[in-house]
């Protein structure tokens, strides 16, 4: 409900299809590209008529700007693909690069670290949109980690299929994020937030995880 | 599962339990990324210098044919004996053959991963000839009767105590912990096999077209004693290491130091271009350059991934790898290993044998970003996997996949299964991490955080309804 609070609160309407379940990002992962399509095609039919689409996840927004593209490659629905993937965007990058916000009116007092979710940093480029917000957030304390850019181990069903992998990715990240002192971990993926979480409280860690725009709708 | 699959499980089971190889690879690393970093920042635009990189092996793989006839033709203009070899048995025979024609005793060998590849010591061993690495981290790692652990520095896991260690047991010589010393225990066993061998054998960097020669990059001078002072030299190339012009050079040198070792320059880059010619006082008398296939023309036949042969074999990617960090170079089983490996190899030894390597991979991308000549490295891991799916989908992942797509299709299912997983989430508690636990492959080392009182759908609704 953050997402909602914060884009009503600058003065937009938000609509919430019901009909909308996955973006197919797991069966496109595991190689299972037709069954992705029936998932991806059904979102594109549900989001047609919108002006703007925005996600939660770096990674599910991905998936629709960069992967969508390439499973709809010369199929008779590419344009529809191409059309969705312009008009989606990550919740801090539609904030920051399309409506120019960098102030969202929030406060939060605590000592914040912010972790890169590879997908948000590396495919859509988006580094500097969430730090932009959450430096003008009043009262928050923004402290890098020196792993902000390494992978938490998440992965998709890399987390299961390879879970001792991952878990070790996850304590290498969660290291660095004790590291800083911060109260919070914060990040633009909830999935990435999942296995932080779950790290952490493994650990017996009093680090708390937040969703960035949680941090956001905080007034 | 296959048995590649299952010695990879095993091995990536002990290596990331293992916190004093992480911490050692970690300790190993940090160095490299302040340099590189230092290094990268000395070219006007790293990521233009990407670019050009990208463009020129762009060019010179899509003309690999025109390119290599051009190289093979100014190498045999000056007394080069030029082997096409289809595959690596090929390979093998045609270099044994060599040493056995000249009645060869003793082999000195500079750092190649395409030597690997082919599995040449091996086969020069079994042919009864006795074959000394003279990079110094290959030798340790011959010594040790193990495959290098990684493609640009084979030793890097282990520590000054076990080589000194490994020394004193294979070579009397007294335990030590300065690094000098221990490089002046290799330094005079080497110069005495240098003075032995009778023949040389060398990889290649980069094969220049314009020129018909091959570069070789290198920090221990080794590689120009291999190459120049036994009678024969046989340089193993594989076809991809084209590049169109000498000027090339210019650009591909500085940027192999860079990403691969944080060096601004490698210490020794030299270009050999034939035999001793007329009147030159040194050099070898014959030179052999073998331009290895082995299944690289099907990768340069696929449009899709033909950029995988780009690569210049730095191991940035390596250096970046989560995976690679956390389960170290041997567990791969692979000549190639890190991102690059687990996107050609199955390619070069079997699709269906190799894909594991791609499915163990969360995707991060940190490979692609690092990659100087720009090979999409994370995602041909995804094109591998649906490439695999394609050829031999599985029963079970099938099933999977379309309850998945039936539950993603009906919105009603999809609910009904949240509403399930809310109520029974408390009972996995009782269970959690036991053999019983549906989620126990996440819930054995992770917690689950618990669901949501209401879906979004409901507190949508309720708000709607207000």
């Amino acid at each position: 409900m953050s997402i909602v609070h914060v884009l009503e609160r600058l003065g937009h309407t938000v609509d919430y299809p019901e009909a909308q379940t996955c973006c197919g990002q797991p069966p496109f992962n595991t190689g299972y590209w037709d069954e992705a399509r029936v998932v991806a095609e059904r979102q594109m039919a549900i989001f047609r008529d919108a002006e703007t689409v925005v996600l939660a996840s770096g990674s599910c927004a991905t998936m629709v700007r960069v992967f969508y593209p390439e499973l709809f490659h010369r199929h008779p629905r590419e344009a529809e693909a191409r059309a969705l993937a312009a008009k989606t965007f990550e919740f801090s990058d539609f904030l920051v690069n399309r409506l120019g916000v960098l102030d969202v009116g929030a406060r939060f007092p605590g000592r914040v670290t912010f972790h890169d979710g590879c997908h948000g940093l590396r495919e859509l480029g988006s580094k500097k949109a969430p730090r932009q917000l959450l430096q003008h957030v009043k009262g928050l304390e923004l402290v890098e980690m020196t792993e902000a850019e390494t992978c938490c181990g998440f992965g998709g069903t890399f987390a299961v299929k390879f879970p001792m992998i991952s878990t070790a990715m996850g304590e290498v990240k969660c290291a660095s994020i004790t590291g800083t002192g911060a109260d919070y971990v914060v990040s633009n993926d909830s999935s990435c937030l999942m296995q932080i979480r779950g790290v952490l409280d493994r650990q017996g860690k009093s680090t708390k995880t937040l969703h960035l725009a949680e941090v956001l709708a905080q007034t | 599962m296959n048995v590649y699959a299952k010695e990879f499980n095993e091995s990536a089971r002990r290596y990331t339990a293992d916190l004093h190889h992480r911490d050692l690879i970690h300790k190993a690393l940090s160095g490299y990324y302040a340099k590189r970093d230092e290094f990268k920042n000395r070219f006007q635009s790293w990521s233009g210098a990407r670019d050009l990189a990208a463009e020129i092996k762009w060019e010179a793989i899509n003309h690999l044919d025109r390119y290599l006839d051009e190289f093979v033709s100014k190498l045999e203009a000056r007394g080069t004996k030029v082997f096409w070899a289809p595959d690596a048995q090929a390979a093998r025979d045609y270099i044994v053959g060599v040493a056995r024609q000249h009645q060869v005793r003793a082999v000195i060998k500079s750092k190649s991963m395409t030597a690997e590849e082919i599995h040449l010591n091996d086969a020069l061993e079994k042919a009864g000839f006795e074959i000394a690495e003279s990079d110094l981290g290959e030798y340790i790692v011959q010594l040790r009767e193990e495959p290098p652990y990684h493609l640009v520095f084979p030793a890097m896991h282990l520590t000054r105590q076990q080589i000194s260690d490994l020394f004193h047991d294979k070579l009397g010589s007294e335990p030590t912990n300065n690094p000098e010393d221990l490089t002046m225990v290799a330094r005079r066993v080497m110069r005495r096999k240098y003075c032995k061998a009778e023949m040389g054998i060398s990889g290649a960097n980069f094969a220049i077209a314009e020129t018909g020669m091959i570069s070789i990059t290198e920090n221990e001078g080794n590689a120009r004693l291999t190459t120049s002072l036994p009678k024969i030299h046989v340089a193993l190339v594989g076809i991809e290491k084209v590049l169109p012009r000498l000027s090339d050079l210019a650009l591909f040198l500085p940027m192999l130091a860079t990403a691969g070792a944080g060096q601004s320059i490698t210490c020794y880059n030299t270009l050999y271009g034939g035999p001793r010619q007329p009147g030159e006082p040194d050099g070898p008398e014959e030179f052999h350059v073998v331009l290895l296939d082995n299944r690289r023309t099907e990768l340069l036949a696929d449009a899709e991934q033909r950029d995988a042969l780009h690569c210049i074999r730095c191991g940035a990617c390596l250096n970046v790898c989560p995976i690679f960090k956390n389960v170290g170079g041997h567990s791969y089983g692979t000549t190639y290993q890190g991102p690059i490996g687990s996107v050609i190899t199955p390619h070069l030894r079997g699709l269906q044998d190799w894909k594991h390597l791609s499915q163990a991979s969360s995707l991060c991308g940190a490979c692609t970003e690092a990659c100087p000549v720009k090979i999409n490295l994370h995602h041909h891991l995804l094109h591998n996997r649906r490439n695999a799916v394609r050829a031999h989908p599985t029963l079970l992942e099938k099933l999977i996949q379309f309850g998945f797509v039936r539950m993603m299709c009906h919105p009603a299912l999809y609910q009904f299964a949240a509403s399930v997983g809310r109520l029974a989430q408390p009972l996995q508690r009782w269970l959690g991490g036991t053999i019983l636990d549906p989620v126990r492959a996440w819930a054995k080392t992770r917690s689950f955080p618990p669901l949501a009182k209401k879906s979004f759908r409901e507190l949508w609704r309720e708000r709607k309804a207000s």
